[in-house]
């Protein structure tokens, strides 16, 4: 269970261009929910997901993991149970360093890393199984640098490395938004197989509404630091894309995509 | 004409164990660490101090680096848990040296000459041939720097290796590898500043008196060596980083030398530094946007 209570999250706070996103936020997410977030550009959601993974401080209100307050966790500390994934492909992966290296890197998550070989000859084989299920060939360049792959080969593997080790939480910023529509699908089922087997609690933010509709058991919808529509279940199942975009239009402001 | 490259070698090689360093920083840390104008010349002054004590000039090589990696580490925590800016943080620190250095050495020139040292003691004298001797200081410095050249490459393979490579690749993959990406960048300062001052000391054992002065453009000599190193010899494909940015502090020594042969008296070798650095940079740069405009 998550919780985000009473957020309040100023930006720029003291000066002419101060902002005050979030008043008074709540959100629960119970466990191995699956939530996609709609909500036009600015509306807040990627600062909600940086509040939760620590990245950015609140000014006021508590952040809870399963009752415990995170609220004062450093961000890299709250990484332990948490797998993110940007909407830069950039992001997620150490350009100059192997899809190898990339990979072990991301397979000794939550171990020492200490002064063994930073390669484990013995699980690269497993490597090499994990990536071929993509079906982008990845497995046939293990040696060569990230930064040489294109964007959505480096998604596909952010991904794999995001959730590589055991966590609780999956975040997704707009994941796909960089991808061509074929690669974007594929990285959508990827999405949607990990959660299923690693049993994830996720929440994703897409512009897509499709996705929003189709994926996940919850639909949020964000507008001006407020949560304007949130439905689950059998609610969340009934929705269509029209719905979202009456929604949309209603609060009459342009979508992203 | 042979003294004359051997001289080049020597030097070259002795900033060798400097380039590594400053690769450690500049690369793959990317981080432009000025306290390595401190570590040089603090690991010479440890040296020189410990050496008249008379102390063994091996073990007085170790302190060198063990005293200039503590010297990085107070860097990296300026930086990192005091968030002073990079650049300011190595000022500081390289400012701060200066008078530690002259504390631990005493004074601005020791001269060492007397003592002994890793390219003059009396095993050396029991053990190499007479006619070998023009050659030892070189060949001892060789293999120093491939003793120190091997322990880099291996430790950038080891899991922490890893991770120092990755936070100056992309941060993010660190903090979302659960670690905080500022004690691996205070531990890559360290690990960084022990190789310059152990630099340093070797310079100082090799050249037989220390001076205040020499860690003046020793950032400059270690990016030069870098920045030749991986761009003229980076291309090479069975030459390892570390061993171009050695062969890179070799090069550079060359066109110090050359300059000067030039008929340019030592009064302006910093000078020489500066322009030929300037232009190390400008034509590297001239490269890079080539590159891109073809891809
Ligand atoms: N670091 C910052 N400093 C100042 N203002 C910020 C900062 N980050 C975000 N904001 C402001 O907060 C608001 C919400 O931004 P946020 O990035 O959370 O939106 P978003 O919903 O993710 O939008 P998008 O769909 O475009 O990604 C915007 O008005 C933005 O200008
Ligand atoms: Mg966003």
């Amino acid at each position: 269970m998550l919780r985000l209570i009473d957020i309040n999250k100023y930006y720029n706070p003291g000066t002419v261009n101060e902002m005050c996103l979030f008043d008074g936020f709540n959100l629960d997410i119970r466990e191995e929910e699956f939530v996609s977030v709609v909500g036009s550009n600015g509306s807040g959601k990627t600062s909600m997901l940086n509040i939760i993974c620590g990245s950015i401080p609140v000014d006021n209100g508590k952040i809870e993991i399963n009752g415990t307050d995170i609220t004062n966790m450093p961000e890299y500390k709250r990484q332990m149970r948490i797998g993110r994934v940007y909407q830069n492909p950039a992001l997620g992966t150490c350009p100059n360093m192997t899809i190898l290296e990339n990979m072990s890197l991301a397979d000794n998550k939550g171990k020492s890393f200490n002064l063994q070989l930073g390669t484990n000859k013995k699980r690269i084989n497993g490597y090499r199984e994990t990536l071929s299920r993509l079906g982008l060939g990845l497995e046939e360049k293990m040696d060569v640098t990230v930064g040489t792959l294109s964007g959505g080969q480096r998604q596909a593997l952010a991904m794999i490395m995001a959730t590589m080790t055991p966590i609780e939480f999956l975040i997704l910023d707009e994941h796909t938004a960089a991808l061509d529509p074929k690669t974007a699908e594929l990285i959508m089922e990827l999405t949607r197989d990990i959660v299923k087997e690693k049993k994830l609690t996720t929440i994703m933010v897409t512009h897509n509404l499709r996705y929003a509709v189709e994926y996940g058991n919850r639909l949020l919808m964000m507008h001006q630091g407020e949560l304007v529509l949130d439905k689950c279940g059998e609610e969340k199942h009934a929705l269509e894309v029209d719905d979202i975009l009456d929604k949309f239009n209603k609060i009459s402001i342009e979508c992203g995509n | 004409m042979l003294t004359l490259i051997i001289g080049i070698l020597e030097e070259g090689l002795a900033y060798g164990v400097l380039a590594l360093g400053v690769y450690i920083t500049y690369k793959i840390l990317d981080f432009p660490d000025l306290s390595v104008d401190g570590t040089f010349p603090l690991g010479g002054a440890v040296t020189v101090a410990l050496i008249s004590m008379g102390l063994n000039p091996l073990i007085a090589l170790l302190a060198s680096f063990l005293i200039g990696a503590f010297a990085g580490m107070i860097t990296g925590i300026i930086h990192v848990r005091f968030r002073v800016r990079d650049m300011l943080s190595g000022i500081i620190m390289m400012t701060g040296l200066y008078s530690v250095n002259l504390r631990i050495a005493g004074s601005a020139n020791v001269a060492i000459f007397t003592k002994d040292s890793i390219f003059d003691n009396s095993f050396i004298d029991r053990v190499v041939p007479e006619g070998f001797r023009p050659y030892l200081v070189v060949t001892l410095l060789f293999v120093i720097v491939l003793i120190m050249k091997i322990l880099l490459d291996v430790y950038l393979k080891t899991k922490s290796g890893y991770l120092l490579r990755a936070v100056g690749d992309n941060e993010t993959v660190v903090t979302s590898l659960a670690k905080d990406k500022g004690t691996i960048k205070i531990i890559g300062l360290s690990i960084a500043n022990g190789f310059v001052a152990m630099s340093g000391g070797i310079f100082v054992q090799r050249n037989g008196f220390f001076e205040i002065s020499i860690g003046t453009g020793a950032l400059v000599a270690g990016v030069a060596s870098v920045i030749i190193g991986i761009n003229l010899l980076g291309k090479v494909s069975f030459l390892k980083a570390t061993t171009t940015v050695i062969l890179g502090s070799i090069l550079y020594k060359t066109c110090v030398q050359i300059a000067i042969s030039f008929g340019l008296v030592s009064q302006d070798r910093k000078l020489i530094t500066a322009i030929l650095f300037l232009i190390i940079l400008i034509t590297s740069n001239g490269r890079k946007r080539r590159v891109k405009a073809h891809a």
